[in-house]
């Protein structure tokens, strides 16, 4: 049943790349969680939702985990964890300081 | 102003007083649960609401604590009990914290009553994610006020919220607070004394469907007019300078070497203060008291003992004040980031490296700051690998044996001598030992469930004194506790052990007394380790702590001496060939020979299984590996 909603609507029609390869200072909307359902749920819950913005801000030194900002706080995941989640290619945009 | 007599808000009062208090159905004070997502202040609310009126203990059974405590009401008097639930993101039961927190609100917790109210805590300034989690709090059907916290950071960054028209949404009483500052606190104790009334929210989403929760709160929140604060500006320089590639890794680096050198140097005044009066008050007592059996039990066992274990008071109280700062200011979620590459490697988190750390100092400690760490599995693998890193109660023996068996020569030229690589060599064992094991547990036992590693930074603040004098309060409390009740007695069994049968009214000579007998007794069993009854009754004493071998030696030996005696380290050179020496240097680098570490985790694990396997565990590796090296270097010496 958790499968349905762990993929955007959109999902098959627009080309994606993983959340990794994100550049840090660039947002993009996520697309699918290729995860297994409660790893997915337990993300979802903490912002990384398909069809939410989320944005690389920086990584830890030496470049694993990574730092995203999602509704507003920032969060680490590992880049392994990163990688199962796949964004928007075409959604990719320079992160708006205010 | 925080008389919590706001006429308006009481409308609810008439109610209460027509059903008094006195009803015969109220034997208890009314319980009232405190639940919110990790972060969003709820140990700040806690501490806010009780006070000093708080007592922390363990679920039965799990690793997870439980606080709670009496409200402490301005003015008016009142009974109300607070339970400070562990932080949740959601009411599924999958970690251990959410399986805790979801039994007590649905009243299926053995050792607590079903909560009567809930004090629903959300971070203000992250309403986005936060609101979500009301909706299956709100659908518990208890009686439920939603407090948005950090209520001074929303309106310094210039966020906004329409708190009744969220009230209105929720229904239930809603209430905009700065839990740090005790800002705007009165609605919660109207809650807290008024007549407790059922939400009546306007709707509910289905709470398993993550998107359909994350819509409703979204449409909450557009009804309640939320307009979320800009970004802290503060905590984006501070990371863009913590979290740098070079000054990052320098800044922490210069933390942990001050947290090393804190416990380990800048405690050393304190704890020899604490050693002085100790030692001067047993003198005291001694000088008073006429001389009787009695008096060298008091003395002994209770002075020398437990006294010897409240030395480590000032350690754990300075560890745990650095811990509070780093934790209540921010960085401990940083320098979790930056160790997480190198923890990752042996299984473990970053979240493990500061205890790991401070287990150099003393494994106490170490295991009781522990609690930083939220996965479960991971936390238990970093209690069961504690005790390996190589603490100060070894280096008395380490010294002690090295002295006695090593002669000191230039190992690498005037830089490395052969008795600090003998003693660099030993923290290595230890360290390689830790690493192994982590390995052993995460890949098997401990495996973690497939929770991926989340860690969230919290914007920094400026710690409270309050919030850190409580936190110190509360561990010396359990410190001093566990001293006076599981180390106080173990000090009295060993003293009985030394000192009993008596032989014609008089104390036996140690060879002849209980220990005397045991040492005997384990001598087969140690013999293949190179040890004689002497130092089986030294590992018997040691139980107690580490360094108390070499007391029990210089009393065998009939020697007044400490590690650094020449004569102790030639009557230890009479009893113990080389080849036993460095089996007994394995034998204590590995065996988990304190009481003190058995009893904490004990504690923090909520029963004796993981204690025991650990002591097991421990206790065979030293065997075997000593055994190796006695074997090794008995044939390598021919």
């Amino acid at each position: 049943m958790q499968l349905s909603f762990k993929k955007h609507p959109a999902a098959a029609l627009v080309p994606t790349t993983s959340l990794a390869d994100l550049l840090p200072g660039r947002q993009a909307v996520i697309v699918e969680l290729d995860l297994p359902g409660e790893l997915a749920t337990r993300l979802m819950t903490l912002g990384f939702v398909p069809g939410n913005t989320v944005a690389l801000v920086r990584t830890a030194p030496g470049g694993d985990p990574l730092v995203f900002r999602v509704d507003g706080a920032e969060l680490a995941l590992r880049r392994d964890t990163a990688q199962q989640i796949r964004i928007d290619s075409e959604s990719i945009s320079p992160l708006e300081e205010p | 102003m925080l008389s919590g007599s706001t006429p308006g808000a009481r409308s609810v009062a008439p109610g209460e007083q027509s059903a008094p208090k006195t009803a015969p159905v109220r034997s208890r004070p009314r319980l009232v649960a405190i639940v919110g997502p990790p972060n969003s202040g709820k140990s700040t609310l806690f501490n806010r609401l009780t006070g000093l009126r708080q007592k922390v203990a363990n679920y039965p059974g799990v690793t997870v604590e439980q606080r709670v405590g009496r409200v402490k009401f301005p003015g008016a008097r009142g009974e109300v009990e607070l339970i400070d639930l562990p932080g949740i993101y959601t009411l599924e039961p999958r970690s251990e914290d959410e399986r805790v927190t979801c039994s007590v609100l649905r009243g299926e917790m053995p050792s607590v009553p079903k909560p009567d109210g809930v004090i629903l805590i959300l971070d203000s300034t992250n309403l986005a994610r936060h609101l979500v989690l009301a909706a299956p709090i709100l659908s518990l059907g208890l009686p439920t006020i939603i407090v948005l916290n950090m209520a001074d950071a929303l309106r310094e960054r210039g966020g906004q919220i329409d708190v009744a028209a969220l009230a209105s949404q929720l229904g239930a009483p809603v209430a905009l607070v700065s839990a740090s500052k005790g800002e705007g606190l009165e609605p919660v104790y109207e809650f807290l004394t008024g007549q407790f009334g059922v939400p009546a929210p306007s709707e509910l989403p289905v709470i398993h469907d993550v998107p359909r929760c994350r819509e409703w709160a979204m449409r909450l929140g557009q009804r309640a007019r939320y307009h979320p604060p800009a970004p802290p500006v503060w905590t984006r320089r501070l990371d863009a300078l913590f979290l740098h590639p070079v000054y990052g890794v320098v800044i922490f680096a210069v933390v942990v070497v001050l947290v090393f050198q804190v416990i380990f140097s800048g405690a050393q005044p304190l704890m020899d203060a604490v050693d002085a009066f100790v030692q001067w008050s047993g003198q005291q007592l001694k000088a008073s008291l006429p001389e009787s059996a009695w008096r060298d039990l008091l003395l002994e066992a209770f002075w020398g003992g437990a006294g010897s274990v409240i030395v480590f008071l000032p350690q754990i109280l300075l560890l745990f004040l650095f811990i509070g700062i780093l934790e209540d200011s921010g960085y401990m979620a940083r320098a979790a980031l930056i160790a997480d590459r190198t923890m990752a490697r042996v299984g473990l988190q970053g979240k493990s490296f500061i205890p790991l750390l401070s287990a150099y100092a003393c494994a106490v400690p170490a295991i009781m700051a522990t609690r930083t760490i939220e996965d479960k599995r991971d936390r238990l693998a970093t209690i069961l690998i504690a005790p390996f890193m190589t603490c100060s109660a070894r280096l008395p023996v380490y010294t002690l044996i090295i002295a006695a068996f090593l002669p000191n020569r230039p190992l690498l030229g005037p830089f490395l001598w052969t008795r600090t690589a003998a003693m660099l060599g030993l923290y290595v064992l230890g360290f390689l030992a830790a690493v192994a094991t982590a390995r052993l547990l995460k890949s098997s036992i401990l495996k973690s469930e497939p929770i991926p590693f989340v860690l969230e930074l919290p914007p920094y603040r400026w710690p409270t004194v309050q919030s850190l004098g409580l936190r110190l309060l509360d561990r010396a409390r359990v410190f001093l506790r566990r001293v006076g009740t599981v180390i106080l007695s173990v000090s009295v069994v060993l003293w009985l052990l030394a000192h009993l049968p008596l032989l014609e009214g008089r104390f036996p000579p140690i060879e002849q007394s209980l220990a005397g007998t045991l040492g005997r007794t384990i001598e087969p069993v140690i013999q293949p380790l190179g040890f004689n009854w002497k130092i089986g009754i030294g590992l018997i004493s040691s139980l107690a702590a580490r360094e108390v071998i070499v007391g029990t030696l210089g009393t065998i030996y009939g020697i007044q001496g400490d590690e650094s005696s020449a004569s102790l380290q030639a009557a230890l050179r009479q009893d113990l060939s080389q080849a036993g020496a460095v089996a007994l240097l394995v034998f204590y680098a590995f065996a988990m020979q304190c009481i003190s570490t058995i009893a904490v985790v004990r504690r923090e694990t909520g029963g004796w299984r993981w204690p025991a396997i650990q002591f097991v565990y421990m206790t065979g590796l030293a065997y075997i590996s000593a055994f190796i090296a006695y074997q090794v270097v008995s044939w390598a010496n021919g």
